[in-house]
């Protein structure tokens, strides 16, 4: 994040990209580059066993991670960037180039377990699994054998500048079925995220919308589409920030960060209930070097590393032994951790094949071209 | 061709310089886009798969009214871009076509300047230009603030796709065009200014009917482009800028199926084809005359 921020045009845009926002933008950004370890090959005692290959989201990591974890282990981290998870997958689904260990969310371990894309953790080698809080742990996604361990977790909700609502707009109606904030809403063009939220707007569970429903959901964005100011890609934070809307669909972590700058800024978990997320650990089958990929996930579990993590990315742990060492401004942070009714009623999502998906995308574009 | 090489006796000689582009070209293009054809015909099987299966189906799904909807309404984006781009980029053109020399490299090498840029940068630059709290509206309320001024409402509308899409695509329409003016018979210009005609007569009558095939290909060169773009609706549109080209990209990215998005791809495709056919034989039809 800090390090995108610093960039001239970045400042000029006054827009600022969180991890998963840059690359997205780029769109064609399947070419995962490489940014460390390019040309270092020939002069230092690199050989094929003491490197690693990290595939991962932008700006997603301690600053100084990968650098103590090298120092610790004297394996070299060279990691490569993806934008979405449907980007990792179609890497990932001709073959595995080399990746040694992934980042991805909690339905796509349910979905690359299912394409029997992972290669199950020995959890011996994991001493430090520990530390993760057990709310976290054996969930429907991945229950065991472990395929995952979390790494953050998410929960969507609504972002928002507080001097320009009225109140707190804990509900899903001021996004989805209310023109008292005409032209000032933003929604993620996630059409799963949509239709999920909309269905549970409705009074239905976020698993499982049926076709009745989504026609509903589908019906009511298309009846709300001219209050709405466009639907973002991973960029909702930057619009709140710079004044184009004034209630975005994020997930928190991005609302966090930016909460920092203007504390104007506010989120909220609607009554309702929300759809929660994990980034999770995970091993891809055919990496090449699965014992320095365990060494790394037990590194990054860590309760110091973790802290350190957090440090940077300001997202919600699952590391309780990290979460508290951290000062009371994070573990008490009320846009970190949420609570109240909204959080109560949550649910994880499931992977529901790609039937579903379809179904979701369909409905989406039609929404779009209404 | 007399003193020259004859390709026709010297075998090895043309298969050593024809062979290896060949080679490139079939290996990284053609193949690739043969793959892509077939997976138009193919079926998604189990979470991860693609049977080739000789279905029909994904084109009778893309050809669907609500995606013929979403593909006429690129064909009309695109349209009135490149009808932006030709009224703008004429007349920049001629300039060039007629600066001296030296100014002609700089105004040349001025066209092709935002290429040294990543796309995705200068649409973020449109972006800043653009926003509400952007460049443009706040030096408009710099300068015009004490009269009570509100922000212009341009970014995520159509409008802003608009600019950023004739912003980009610009260079592709001016080049095409420069080449054709330049190579222009100036005597025919001078011929009928002595004649009698005015500039515009003379533009009219003479300049754009011997510029028409270098126009034609500025039209395909600009419309082509822009039919698939996705990135301007992407970041600078709002709900209702939806291009087909995004609806592309989502079918490879976030809906996974790959084989409905290569049908929609290869529906573009053909659609294209026949924009090109057509161009030729209307060059054609220019050489007969």
């Amino acid at each position: 994040m800090a390090e995108i921020a610093r960039s001239g045009w970045m400042e000029l845009s006054q827009g600022r990209l969180s991890r998963r926002g840059l690359l997205a933008g780029l769109g064609v950004a399947a070419v995962g580059f490489t940014l460390e370890g390019c040309g270092r090959e020939g002069g230092s005692r690199a050989n094929a066993t003491d490197k690693l290959n990290f595939y991962t989201w932008d700006t997603y990591i301690g600053e100084n991670t990968l650098s103590s974890f090298a120092e610790a282990t004297g394996i070299r981290v060279q990691t490569s960037y993806f934008a979405t998870n449907d980007e990792l997958f179609a890497k990932l689904k001709a073959g595995n180039p080399g990746y040694d260990v992934i980042v991805p969310t909690n339905e796509f371990v349910t979905r690359m377990r299912q394409a029997d894309m992972l290669l199950p953790l020995d959890t011996a080698a994991l001493p430090n699994l520990k530390n993760i809080a057990p709310e976290f742990l054996g969930q429907d996604y991945d229950p065991a054998p472990k395929h995952s361990v979390p790494y953050t977790w998410l929960v969507l909700g609504i972002g928002y500048r507080k001097s320009r609502v009225n109140g707190v707009p804990d509900s899903w109606k001021w996004l989805f079925d209310s023109d008292l904030y005409k032209g000032r809403i933003a929604l993620n063009a996630e059409s799963a995220d949509l239709m999920r939220l909309g269905a549970r707007y409705l009074g239905k569970s976020i698993n499982g919308v049926d076709e009745a429903t989504i026609k509903a959901v589908e019906e009511m964005l298309i009846r709300q589409k001219p209050n709405i100011k466009t639907f973002h890609e991973d960029n909702g934070q930057d619009l709140l920030l710079a004044g184009d809307v004034d209630l975005v669909l994020e997930p928190n972590g991005d609302i966090a960060q930016i909460a920092l700058e203007d504390n104007d800024i506010g989120f909220v978990v609607p009554r309702e209930g929300s759809l929660l997320n994990a980034d999770t650990l995970a091993i891809p089958k055919g990496a090449p070097r699965p014992e320095q990929a365990h060494k790394f996930i037990n590194y990054l579990l860590d309760a110091q590393a973790g802290k350190h993590i957090i440090e940077t990315i300001l997202y919600p742990t699952p590391n309780a032994a990290a979460k508290a060492l951290m000062p009371a401004s994070y573990a008490n942070n009320p846009i970190i951790f949420p609570t109240g009714p909204g959080m109560e009623a949550s649910e994880w999502g499931k992977y529901e094949g790609p039937e579903q998906a379809r179904a979701f995308e369909e409905a989406f574009t039609r929404v779009r071209a209404a | 061709m007399r003193d020259g090489l004859d390709w026709r006796t010297a075998r090895p000689g043309l298969a050593g310089l024809l062979g290896p582009p060949l080679a490139w070209f079939l290996l990284f293009f053609a193949v690739p886009i043969a793959v892509v054809w077939a997976y138009s015909f193919g079926t998604n099987v189990g979470v991860a798969g693609i049977e080739i299966s000789g279905t029909f189906a994904n084109y009778a799904r893309a050809l669907e009214p609500l995606y013929l909807r979403i593909l006429a309404k690129s064909l009309a984006f695109a349209a009135l871009a490149t009808l932006i781009c030709l009224l703008v980029g004429f007349p920049v053109a001629l300039a060039i076509s007629f600066a001296a020399p030296r100014l002609k490299a700089v105004l040349l090498v001025g066209i092709m300047l935002p290429f040294w840029t990543n796309l995705l940068i200068r649409t973020y630059a449109l972006i800043a230009l653009l926003r509400d709290e952007g460049l443009i509206n706040q030096g408009l309320l710099w300068a015009f603030g004490w009269a009570g001024f509100e922000p212009l409402p341009m970014m995520n509308s159509n409008f802003a796709v608009m600019v950023g899409l004739v912003y980009v695509h610009l260079p592709f329409t001016v080049l095409p065009l420069y080449a054709a003016l330049d190579r222009l018979d100036r005597s025919l210009l001078e011929a009928s200014l002595d004649l009698g005609a005015g500039h515009l007569r003379t533009i009219w009558y003479v300049v754009l009917p011997l510029a028409s095939a270098g126009i034609a290909s500025a039209v395909l060169l600009t419309f082509i482009p822009v039919l698939g773009s996705y990135l301007a609706p992407d970041l600078l549109g709002g709900p209702d800028s939806q291009m087909i080209a995004n609806v592309i990209e989502r079918q490879f990215k976030r809906a996974n199926d790959w084989p409905f998005g290569a049908a929609l791809a290869f529906l573009l495709m053909y659609v294209t084809f026949i924009g090109i056919a057509l161009q030729s034989a209307h060059r054609r039809r220019i050489d007969a005359e």
